[in-house]
């Protein structure tokens, strides 16, 4: 079987700035995936690739099709959400819009808003709140909640834990088993290796550009990772 | 009695201002664009409505129906056309580029209606009335032009709030590339924000061609009243829109009253104000950060 996702010889950036050199990886359907790496390695270039926001060359196949002419907004009804660095809530919707509005492009399926609601709770007092007034670990999970409301087959998630505290870190990780168990495959670009190792399935370094490393958890040494993250031999 | 009358007056006024700031509005809400042909488009629109009213029976009122949904066209394709390519962090493309197609509509509409003024004659609707007192009358046209304006700006306002094509509007006008990831085409949708503007323009202009006269030139004048409207009101505020050109109208109509020509002055001296002293406009909500 093939795998969902294949990229090959990817090379992407912004405008002049070149951030991916060549790059390939694949990701099977019900992975759990982490890309992990140093600031600036190109993990969220490559999320961003993945949703047509960036300018590139090489291939990037997903469940048979190639995305390279797809525009952006397009990609969602693949099955494709991104669950940006930063959160990104639309500040000017109430939490309840924010959600619905990640559903409005796309067919139904497993999530609605109950269905997100069951996976955060923490979400259901807030919904006709302004999205901007809340706590960081309180907009991730609306994040979260706004990529699945369009019922993706692959759901990206870039620096979830990036400024959370650890429990709150803990409880977004904890929902992801049932994620997983919806239909989505993952993949997750973190910082923090010890987060990104307890979840994934396998692990991809990256470094200025490029992957330094792969295999799974148990395969790998913390050593090993850490050449491979910072570029030390 | 009289100074009544001329409140009165100034909130009715205030309504054709109202509209013709609503395209502003929109556009600057959505996509933080200030389209500097917008009053030429609305004299565009009032020699179009001229012209093509033999093609549809000599009804200026059909005439107007056809002329404002060819407009929302035309604003719809020079968006895709030439506005998205304008759009980004630096606001002076897009104020250039309008700036030039306000310059070409000027030059064409001389070029082939002349600078002769013209006027769109309605007809008895323009001079009939409701007589309140002796001092105090409500003209008919004013009336229509203000509830049209009420009608348009409410029901956008209440577009934007409660349907979901609204809903996507507000989240592109906050992040544009994060509605990209909603499957919302930003390229799309701010083109047919311009279409509402350029139908609503048209609009405006057909009100104003039959209130007065209007020459190839006229569309400057039209813009810093629009302009005025939106800064007074509130950037980013359809409420505040409406609320702006009424304030415009009536300060207008208020300084006439005390002194016979000092309107225009009157109304440039309380946008000044607004923006020394509450630049976010009356009615506007504080920018956020």
């Amino acid at each position: 079987m093939t795998h969902l996702l294949t990229i090959e010889n990817l090379n992407a950036g912004y405008g002049d700035f070149q951030a991916l050199f060549g790059l390939g990886i694949h990701v099977d359907r019900g992975e759990i995936v982490a890309i992990v790496g140093a600031n600036g390695a190109g993990k969220s270039t490559l999320l961003r690739a993945i949703v047509g926001q960036v300018t590139m060359t090489g291939s990037i196949v997903f469940d048979g099709e190639s995305l390279g002419s797809i525009p952006a907004h397009r990609r969602v009804g693949f099955g494709i959400s991104l669950v940006p660095e930063g959160r990104k809530l639309f500040a000017s919707l109430t939490v309840e819009e924010n959600l619905l509005i990640g559903g409005h492009r796309t067919a139904a399926g497993r999530w609605n808003i109950e269905a997100v609601l069951d996976l955060f709770p923490l979400i259901r007092p807030l919904l006709k709140r302004q999205s901007d007034k809340l706590s960081g670990g309180e907009q991730q999970a609306i994040a979260i909640g706004r990529a699945l409301m369009g019922n993706p087959r692959l759901l990206l998630l870039d620096e979830v834990s990036l400024g959370l505290a650890p429990v709150v870190v803990k409880g977004i990780y904890e929902a992801l088993p049932g994620i997983v168990a919806s239909g989505a495959t993952v993949i997750l670009v973190e910082q923090d290796i010890g987060v990104a190792l307890g979840a994934a399935d396998r692990v991809y370094c990256m470094l200025e550009g490029r992957v330094s490393l792969s295999g799974t958890p148990a395969e790998l040494s913390r050593e090993a990772i850490a050449a491979a993250y910072f570029g030390v031999a | 009695m009289v100074w009544v009358n001329a409140l009165i007056q100034g909130v009715l006024v205030g309504g054709l201002y109202a509209l013709f700031a609503t395209g502003l509005s929109l556009s600057f809400g959505v996509m933080r664009f200030v389209n500097l042909a917008h009053g030429d488009l609305a004299v565009l629109a009032a020699y179009l409505v001229l012209s093509w009213s033999g093609v549809v029976g000599g009804s200026y009122w059909l005439s107007m129906t056809l002329v404002v949904v060819v407009m929302a066209g035309i604003g719809y394709a020079s968006q895709r056309g030439i506005f998205n390519f304008t759009l980004g962090a630096d606001p002076l493309p897009g104020i250039l580029a309008s700036f030039g197609i306000g310059i070409v509509i000027q030059n064409a509409l001389q070029e082939h209606f002349t600078a002769t003024d013209k006027s769109i004659r309605l007809g008895s609707i323009l001079t009939r009335s409701i007589k309140v007192t002796d001092d105090v009358s409500i003209g008919w046209f004013p009336l229509v032009i203000l509830l049209v304006a009420v009608v348009v700006l409410s029901g956008l306002q209440l577009f934007l709030s409660f349907t979901k094509l609204g809903r996507e509007f507000r989240a592109t006008a906050d992040d544009p590339k994060t509605a990209q990831l909603m499957g919302i085409n930003d390229k799309h949708l701010y083109a047919v924000a311009m279409a509402i503007a350029f139908g609503a323009v048209a609009l405006a202009g057909f009100f104003q061609g039959g209130r007065t006269t209007f020459a190839p030139t006229s569309g400057g004048l039209l813009l810093l009243f629009a302009f005025e409207a939106v800064v007074i009101g509130g950037l980013g505020s359809l409420w505040g829109t409406l609320a702006g050109g009424i304030v415009l109208g009536v300060t207008q109509s208020l300084a006439n009253q005390q002194w016979i020509g000092s309107n225009s002055l009157a109304g440039h001296i309380v946008f000044l104000a607004v923006l020394a002293i509450r630049p976010s406009g009356l009615f506007g909500a504080r920018e956020r950060s």
